[in-house]
Order: structure tokens, then C-alpha cells, then sequence
């Protein structure tokens, strides 16, 4: 590793005149502020509950009855062998995806790109929904296996099933972040590789995959982290047996004020913690930095025939199979009535109608929030990254810790630590109540997807090597124009699949939703779905919204592929002038 | 310079996002479907013009949470929803306050032995509902099944692993059937009935509209649904249909005034414009179907309807609320312990079992039939018996407060113990029964 890389060891960056720049020092406290009223106090005051008992004094005895309970010891377990089950498979799907499409001469890499994408962009539940009609026990598919061959595949049934779900929902967390990683990887590193004689498969182990790892790492690693805690694809396929369930089935039960799933809430948050922190041991110490970024450097190799033939055939079956959930939403909101058959009985434009009519407000409202809030993400993710990687203020590791355990924050409770910590609080000049305004639904949307865009942001600042910084600082840019000018440009692709992550994740966001919503107005895309989707009558409109919104996020992250594309394409002819 | 775009759009958000409320504005927050919610909305309009309904769709839990969280004042006006637990919990902490002046004089008291409203005054029956089984016709053709008309039906081997339920602890619907069978059939013979229906079962859902949802696209064959859901389907087109058997009971879905609320007089406007003759004539809309609590002297119901009141009369269980509420912690622990937790235990348990018997009825052994005997009664006797179920005392710590240390502890201790006897039992069934399989040769 260190070898196709400067000799810079992480630990020992350059000393650097921090303590007496208080630029730092400023975004530090402004960070901290903002998680600790946003995280830290509203989760703090719901989760206390799990250390108290009912006369206020502190416990730790709900904790030991917990770990006496053979449920939880079985629930832990399924949890994890999921998340790490999920985590391969989502590995296998993405990781072939990547590399096709960004180092060989690839058709329509892009849109296969764009695509990849897609799965994230449908709500978990409404996913669900669609996989049963293909997948499931009497789906599309196992009917017609049933007819032709005389048997059928389980494979939407138990553990099996919501692995199956998770992988083909969550793979685009490593699809995003490793072709960010993989562009930025030096053209250089790989054309000395094959001058020296590495080929095919030894290539890509050897060099590739290794110098690519960053990325690689941080989307794996969300992937663990949300499925341990993913509540919506178990609840949906009717699996009770694991942590996030548990937790909420005690939580949500309605006026039994039970603490251990407060518990399970502070365990979850504490296993995310530990994830995170072992894919950071990973990686300490080593150094992933290349002093040239792809963009024009990049040469793209050649596929032969019979190669191409091969990829091309993986990638439809793989497309075939992660976008079924987006087949089956289509063939729904067209559909009059889909029950135990292989396809519709009969197709109607009626529901779309429907849609246009009741609607439209929905729309403009998830654009609203989820820009909003991606962009505050990328903002604080990009600060948090800088601070951790380029200055030595004391603490500064627990920006990332707090930041990241927000990925384990069930949204019910953060929601309703928003409502109990703004309780009364008015906006400024007015008497409207904070709790009632969509202020709310937006920072909960920011606080829950930040992890995404500092993962993203952390990679990317990762790849790019210090000395750039520090020629354009001895060529006498300050410390504000390097990093206006060198740094976020060489970032760009990280922070843009960190805006993206936060911004299709944050369309989808629900459980949060569903309490903080006060008026039909307010109401986003992914809430109207859940409501039309809530009745018998229902499902086709709310799979006619669904179809919409993932158009809307589907453009969305394509024009700013786009955008990527062409500001690179700029940086490098600048370079070369 | 990004974070200044961001300030300054933050601040021209914060003063667009306050919402604009005006006087004649009701919210109501509700759990029903947004059909239902858009058709009394229309219509209370359009009869009420300059007042205005805002509608709050949040599942019950959710609307608990909210109102308990917001101040007075500033609560939403009207709570509308099924499970009566909800307006229990809401009561309990005086968040809701009587309005009597809008019940409908002419909506009889009782339905069935169950009150129409509350006995306290604090919430009111606006629908009424009943529990039964809904089923796919195109499901249950192709794999050969005759539709279910009783419980007892669904215990039949023929059915393994084409029912569905969704678990009482989070329906309040399921509660209520639950309770039915167990009040109807008695604590162990209830139990026993409820546990063989369960070994059938392929799935114990979290949402209660999972059921019907399933059923409805063929996922799965047989559900035990709340009818309006059913009802629903049918009307809407679905290959579906739907039966009371004898044991049920019809129980209403309740309105509410919340305490504190910013409108009151014009909310109890709407909640009596619900219990109206046009309000209650709203409710045969095939796609709402809910059963009113009119007469039908009164209104104009559909040919074929069903009638609340005749399936009152013909159900064979005279339904004890207080007794119900009782024993209700117990009854979902258990449950959950028992079947939502351990079905993959009890579907090998009843998958054992039913091979077993046809087995032995096809070559009788005197030994393998007292196997068999022994694994029914591992597998399907409740870990609760009928006379401890009445014990104040054991009843009294299940309403303990699970934030006391030690109460949590016994809590937790005898679910604990449940899970672990209820995963034996059911380990030894499958044992004996193959066993006793094994001796019909």
C-alpha cells in the first residue's frame, strides 16, 4: 500500500499553527451547538429513560434485566448475521457495478450508474410491497416457476427475505461511495501496475480494490450500521425476532411506558458506534492519499468481446433484479387489480389522476426539505472531515462519533425529543410554535442523514494528498481560499455522492415523519405514499406517487452526475492550460 | 459563502414554514384511510361552509404521542379513530374532555352487550365494526381450499401455512377477536383453539392493515381481519371475500373531543355531523364500507349490506369490556410470548402433529396415539392457567409501572420463562409426534 503512495504516514501530517487560528475553533463550536441541540439533548432527554427508574433515581437494572432475556440474545444475533450477510451480498451487487462502469470503456455507464441508484430512492415498506408481488410466496415469479417448473423459491420468507430486501435497498451506499473512490484513484498507479505485468483479477486485488478502499470501507460500513438498525423492511415482511423491532413493538405500544426499549435504543446506538469505529481501526495508520486525481488522467481500458459479453449479462441481471421493486410500483399505479396473478388483470390511468389532483404540494414540500437538509449536510460533513483530518484540535474525533451515532437513532425517538425539547418554544417574532412549523422535519431529516455525507466527505478528503494543500499554501493562499479553491473542487465528487446519499435517503425518511408532520400541508412525498398505501383503495395512487417521486430523485441525482462530469471535465483542461 | 446562502434561506423558511391556522379551522387527527377522512371532509365542508377540516393522518401510536406532547392550546381538536385502548390511554391522561351534546339521540345504546359510548362520557361510537375472516377466492382455488366459515375451520391441516393475523399487542382490533374467542370458547379451551389456529398461521403481522393488504394481492390465502378493511376490498374489485362467523363481536369506532383544544364548539359541529343521518349515509361508500350506528330505518344502505345489528344478535358471545380490560397485558404478553416470538417453533410443532394424525388414521397404534395426545397437549395448553388468570394479585403487577426496577425484573423474568417453556414445549411436541409417526406402521 504505502508503497504506490508518498511515504506520508497519516499520523505524522505536518505540524500546523492551529491554536492560534481561530477559524477552527469557530466551526468546532458551531458544530457542536448545532448536534447538541439537535442530537444530543432531544435523544438525551428520551433515551434517560433507560437509566431511571420510576422515582428519577439512577439504574442500571434495566439493563441486566435485558441482557437476562434469551429474546434479545436471539434477536442480537439475527440482527447481526443479517447486517453482516447483507453487507456481502450488497458487496457482491456493488463492487462488479463500480469497477465495470468506471475503469473500462463502458456504454452507458452512466445511466447504469444512475440507475444503481435507484433502489435507495423507494421507501422500504413500499419496496417490500412490490418484492412480495414479484418475489414473494404467490408473486409474479414463483407463479410462474410453480406453472412451469413445479416448484417455487422462498426467498422472500424470514431472515433470508429481509437479507434479500436489505442487500438489493441498501447496496447503493458502496455503488455511491466506491465510484466516487475509484475516479479519484491516480490513472498513474493503475498503468504502472499493468506495465509491471498485474492483470485481470490479480489487478484489481492488488491495486485497484486496495487503493480504492476508503470509499469502499465507508459504504460498507453504512450498509452494516443501517441494516442493524433498519426497522421498516423487517416490520414489513412480518419478522419480529431482532433488535429494531424489538425496540420499537416496546416503544410504540401504546401508554406502556417500558424502558426497555430505551434500552435496546442506547445498545443499537452503542453497537453503530463500535461498527464505525472498527471500519476507522481499519484504516489508521494507513495512507490512501495519490498526489494526481483521475478526471483526465484517467485512462479507461478495454473490454474484449467474450469480456464484454460477460459484464454486459451480469449487469442486466443484476439491474433486473435490484429495479423488480420499481417494476412491480409501474405495473401497480397502472394497475386496476393485481392480486395472485403474474401480472394485473387490467390497466387504468386513473390513479395518476388522482395523484395530480390531491398532490401536487408534496412535491414542491420533499424538494424543500431534502435540499435543505442535504445541504446542510455537506456543509457540516465537509467542516467535520477538515477538522479531523487537517487539525489537531483536541476532541475533534468526537464530532465524528457524535455526528455518526445518529445513524443509529430510531427517527420515533428522535422525533419525540424534538417534540418534548421545543415544547412551547415559539419562532422568533411570532406565536407559532416551533414544533408545528416544517422546520423541524427538515433538521430531523439533516441530523438523521449526516452520517451519509461524512462518510462521503471523510473518504474523499482522505484521497486527497496534504501536500496539494500545502503548495498552494506556500504559493500564499490563505487557509480559506485553499480550501475554497484546492480542496472542496479535488472533494467534489465525495461531497456530490454525500449531498446525493443525504438527499434521496432523506425523500424516503418516514418513522421521523410520521410524528413531526403537523398539517396535511407540510406533508412530504414519502408520507403521502405511506397514507395511500394505508388503504385498500390506496394503492394504486400511492404507487403513482411513488413512481413520481422516484423520477423526481432519479433526475435529480442524474443532472448532478451530470454537473460532476462537466465541472471535471473544466478542472482538467484548466490543468492542462 | 455556502453557509450564508444556507442562513439566509433558512430564515426566509422559518417565517414561510409557520402554518397559516384560521379561525373556523378544526384539526382532526385521525388513523382511517384517506378516503374515508376526504369524503367527511367534503361533505362537512360543503354543509358547513367557512369552516374548514384539517386532516392530521397519524397511526394511533403516533397520535397518542403527539397530542400527549403538545400543550394545551395548541393540541388538535378532534381524535377519530378504532381501538378504544387509545382513548383509554388519552383519558388516563386527561387529554380528553366530554361532549355529550353531540351524540345522536337516535343511535341505539348498546350493540350487542357493548356500550355504544363510553361509560365515562369521554369518547363516543361514530362506526361500527365486526371480526371475522376475509379470504382470496383466486388463492384458495388454486391450491384447492373450501373458504372457512368458523374459527374452528381454520385448524384444519389443509390450511397450514395459509393464515395470517397481526398480533393483539399491536391491534387493537386483534385484541378484541382475541378476547371474543378466549370469552366465547373459555380461557383453555380458547387458548388451545387459538394456539392450532396459530400453528396454521404463515405469519403474525406488525400492522394490523397488513392483513387484509395481504390477502387482497394474494400473498395470503386467509386473513383475520376487521371487516370495513375486507369490505373494502371487495367493493374495490379484489378477488376477496369475507364472513362473521357466529363467534364474533360488533364493537364501534370512536370519536373524541381533546382537551384543550383550539376550536372546540366547531369541532363538536363535525363530530355530531359524523354521527348525522348524511354523516352515517357516507359510510356505505364501497370504497369506506364501515358499518354505521344508525338503524337502517334511518338511512339507505345497499342491497345486501350487512346489518350490525343482526350479527350482534346472531354472535354467540356476550362480550365483557371489564373483563377484557382486565386481563388484557396478560393476554398480549402471552400471545407475544407464545405465538408472535416462537411461530417458527409452532408451525414445526403443528406441521409434526397434523402429519402425525393422518398418519395414525390411516394405520391406528395404541402407543403412537398416546405420543400424539401428549404432543397436542405440550403444544397447544396455555403457560397461563384459567385460575391464576383470575388472580388479582397477578393481574395487579402486569399494571405496575415497568420504570420500577424490580417490577421490570419479575416482568421481564416471567416472559423470560414463558418464551423458554413455550420453545421447549413446542421442541418436545415436534419430537413426540414424529415419534408417534414413526409407530404408524
Amino acid at each position: 500500500m504505502s508503497a504506490s503512495t508518498l511515504p506520508v504516514p497519516a499520523a505524522g501530517a505536518p505540524v500546523r499553527r492551529t491554536a492560534a487560528h481561530w477559524g477552527p475553533w469557530l466551526a468546532f463550536g458551531l458544530i457542536t451547538a448545532f448536534l447538541l441541540c439537535f442530537l444530543v439533548l432531544p435523544v438525551g432527554t428520551v433515551i434517560y429513560t433507560a437509566f431511571v427508574t420510576d422515582t428519577g433515581a439512577l439504574t442500571v437494572g434495566h439493563f441486566t434485566n435485558f441482557f437476562n432475556q434469551g429474546v434479545f440474545r436471539e434477536s442480537f444475533f439475527n440482527s447481526l448475521q443479517v447486517a453482516l450477510a447483507s453487507t456481502f451480498f450488497a458487496s457482491v451487487i456493488a463492487v462488479p457495478l463500480a469497477y465495470l462502469t468506471v475503469r473500462f470503456e463502458f456504454r452507458g455507464a452512466l445511466a447504469i450508474q444512475t440507475l444503481g441508484v435507484l433502489p435507495l430512492i423507494m421507501p422500504p415498506f413500499v419496496g417490500a410491497v412490490a418484492l412480495q408481488l414479484i418475489f414473494g410466496k404467490n408473486g409474479s415469479v414463483n407463479l410462474l416457476l410453480d406453472d412451469w417448473l413445479g416448484f417455487t423459491i422462498p426467498i422472500m420468507d424470514g431472515l433470508v427475505g429481509v437479507t434479500f430486501v436489505e442487500s438489493i435497498h441498501y447496496f447503493p451506499f458502496i455503488l455511491l461511495n466506491l465510484v466516487a473512490a475509484m475516479r479519484n484513484i491516480d490513472g498513474a498507479m493503475e498503468e504502472s501496475a499493468l506495465n509491471l505485468g498485474a492483470r485481470g483479477w490479480r489487478l484489481f486485488r492488488r491495486v485497484i480494490f486496495p487503493l480504492a478502499m476508503p470509499g469502499y470501507l465507508a459504504g460498507a460500513a453504512l450498509v452494516f450500521v443501517k441494516v442493524f438498525d433498519d426497522l421498516g423492511t423487517p416490520l414489513v415482511m412480518g419478522i419480529t425476532n431482532m433488535l429494531a423491532p424489538q425496540a420499537y413493538l416496546r416503544i410504540t405500544t401504546a401508554g406502556v411506558d417500558d424502558p426497555l426499549g430505551y434500552v435496546i435504543s442506547v445498545i443499537m446506538i452503542a453497537f453503530s458506534i463500535l461498527a464505525l469505529w472498527l471500519a476507522a481501526r481499519v484504516m489508521k495508520g494507513r495512507d490512501y492519499a495519490t498526489l494526481q486525481k483521475g478526471g483526465g488522467a484517467l485512462q479507461k481500458r478495454r473490454l474484449s468481446t467474450w469480456e464484454s459479453l460477460l459484464a454486459y449479462g451480469w449487469i442486466v441481471l443484476v439491474l433486473l433484479i435490484v429495479l423488480a421493486p420499481h417494476i412491480g410500483i409501474l405495473l401497480m399505479s397502472f394497475a386496476q387489480v393485481w392480486s395472485f396473478s403474474v401480472l394485473p388483470d387490467a390497466y387504468t390511468l386513473a390513479h395518476y389522476a388522482t395523484i395530480f389532483s390531491d398532490a401536487k404540494g408534496m412535491i414542491g414540500n420533499t424538494l424543500l426539505y431534502c435540499v435543505l437538509a442535504a445541504g446542510l449536510d455537506v456543509v457540516i460533513g465537509t467542516a467535520i472531515a477538515y477538522l479531523i483530518l487537517r487539525t489537531r484540535l483536541p476532541a475533534r474525533q468526537w464530532l465524528d462519533w457524535l455526528a455518526s451515532a445518529a445513524l443509529a437513532i430510531p427517527g420515533l425517538v428522535l422525533a419525540i425529543g424534538y417534540l418534548r425539547l421545543f415544547k412551547g418554544v415559539t419562532l422568533p417574532f411570532t406565536d407559532t410554535l416551533v414544533v408545528q412549523t416544517w422546520v423541524l422535519i427538515m433538521l430531523a431529516y439533516a441530523v438523521r442523514r449526516l452520517p451519509y455525507a461524512l462518510r462521503s466527505c471523510m473518504a474523499a478528503l482522505q484521497q486527497v494528498h496534504v501536500s496539494l494543500e500545502e503548495a498552494a499554501q506556500s504559493l500564499g493562499a490563505s487557509r480559506l481560499s485553499t480550501i475554497r479553491r484546492v480542496m472542496v473542487p479535488l472533494m467534489a465528487g465525495g461531497i456530490l455522492a454525500g449531498f446525493v446519499t443525504s438527499f434521496i435517503t432523506a425523500a424516503v425518511e418516514l418513522s421521523a415523519t410520521l410524528v413531526l408532520v403537523s398539517a396535511e400541508s407540510q406533508a412530504p412525498m414519502s408520507l403521502g405514499i405511506y397514507l395511500y398505501m394505508q388503504s385498500i383503495a390506496g394503492r394504486g395512487p400511492g404507487a403513482a406517487l411513488a413512481v413520481l417521486a422516484v423520477l423526481v430523485v432519479a433526475l435529480g441525482t442524474y443532472f448532478s452526475h451530470r454537473f460532476v462530469e462537466r465541472s471535471r471535465t473544466t478542472v482538467a483542461s484548466t490543468a492542462k492550460a | 459563502m455556502q453557509r450564508k446562502i444556507l442562513a439566509a434561506l433558512l430564515a426566509t423558511g422559518v417565517f414561510a414554514a409557520a402554518p397559516t391556522v384560521h379561525a373556523g379551522t378544526v384539526t382532526v387527527i385521525t388513523s382511517f384511510p384517506k378516503e374515508l377522512t376526504t369524503a367527511y371532509k367534503k361533505a362537512f365542508e360543503a354543509a358547513n361552509p367557512g369552516i374548514t377540516i384539517e386532516i392530521l393522518n397519524k397511526n394511533t401510536t403516533a397520535s397518542v404521542a403527539y397530542i400527549r406532547e403538545l400543550p394545551e392550546g395548541q393540541r388538535p381538536d378532534v381524535m377519530w379513530a378504532s381501538a378504544p385502548d387509545a382513548f383509554e390511554v388519552l383519558a388516563s391522561y386527561k387529554l380528553l374532555q366530554s361532549a355529550p351534546e353531540v351524540i345522536n339521540k337516535n343511535a341505539p345504546a348498546k350493540i350487542g352487550s357493548y356500550p355504544l359510548n363510553d361509560p365515562k362520557g369521554m369518547y363516543y361510537g361514530q362506526a361500527l365494526a365486526g371480526y371475522g375472516i376475509e379470504w382470496n377466492t383466486r388463492y384458495l382455488k388454486a391450491n384447492k381450499l373450501a373458504a372457512p366459515k368458523e374459527w374452528t375451520d381454520l385448524v384444519k391441516p389443509e390450511y397450514f401455512g395459509h393464515i395470517a393475523i397481526s398480533s393483539p399487542s399491536r391491534s387493537g382490533t386483534t385484541q378484541l377477536t382475541v378476547e371474543t374467542i378466549l370469552q366465547g370458547e373459555g380461557w383453555d379451551k380458547g387458548w388451545s383453539l387459538l394456539l392450532q389456529m396459530m400453528g396454521n398461521a404463515a405469519a403474525v403481522t406488525d400492522r394490523s392493515f397488513a392483513v387484509p393488504d395481504g390477502v387482497n394481492n394474494g400473498q395470503y390465502g386467509i386473513g383475520i381481519v376487521i371487516d370495513f378493511l375486507a369490505l373494502a376490498g371487495k367493493y374495490s374489485g379484489y378477488p376477496v371475500d369475507f364472513t362473521y362467523p357466529t363467534m364474533t363481536a360488533v364493537v364501534p369506532a370512536n370519536i373524541a373531543l381533546v382537551a384543550g383544544a383550539k376550536n372546540a364548539d366547531e369541532a363538536k359541529k363535525f363530530m355530531a355531523y359524523t354521527m348525522s343521518v348524511p354523516g352515517q349515509q357516507l359510510l356505505f361508500d364501497p370504497k369506506i364500507a364501515r358499518l354505521p350506528i344508525l338503524p337502517y330505518s334511518e338511512l339507505k344502505p345497499p342491497a345486501g349490506y350487512p346489518v350490525p345489528q343482526d350479527i350482534a344478535k346472531r354472535a354467540k358471545v356476550q362480550f365483557n369490556t371489564e373483563l377484557s380490560g382486565e386481563r388484557y397485558p396478560v393476554v398480549i404478553s402471552l400471545f407475544d410470548q407464545m405465538i408472535t416470538f416462537r411461530l417458527k417453533e409452532l408451525q414445526a410443532a403443528t406441521k409434526a402433529i397434523q402429519e402425525a394424525t393422518a398418519a395414525l388414521k390411516a394405520k391406528p397404534n395404541t402407543r403412537g396415539n398416546e405420543l400424539l395426545a401428549q404432543a397436542r397437549s405440550l403444544a397447544y395448553t396455555p403457560l397461563v392457567g384459567a385460575e391464576n388468570v383470575k388472580n388479582k394479585e397477578f393481574l395487579e403487577l402486569f399494571r405496575k409501572s415497568r420504570r420500577d426496577v424490580a417490577v421490570a425484573k419479575e416482568l421481564t423474568g416471567m416472559e423470560q420463562l414463558w418464551s423458554d417453556k413455550a420453545r421447549a414445549n413446542y421442541d418436545r411436541a415436534r419430537q413426540l409426534a414424529t415419534e408417534a409417526r414413526g409407530l404408524a406402521k
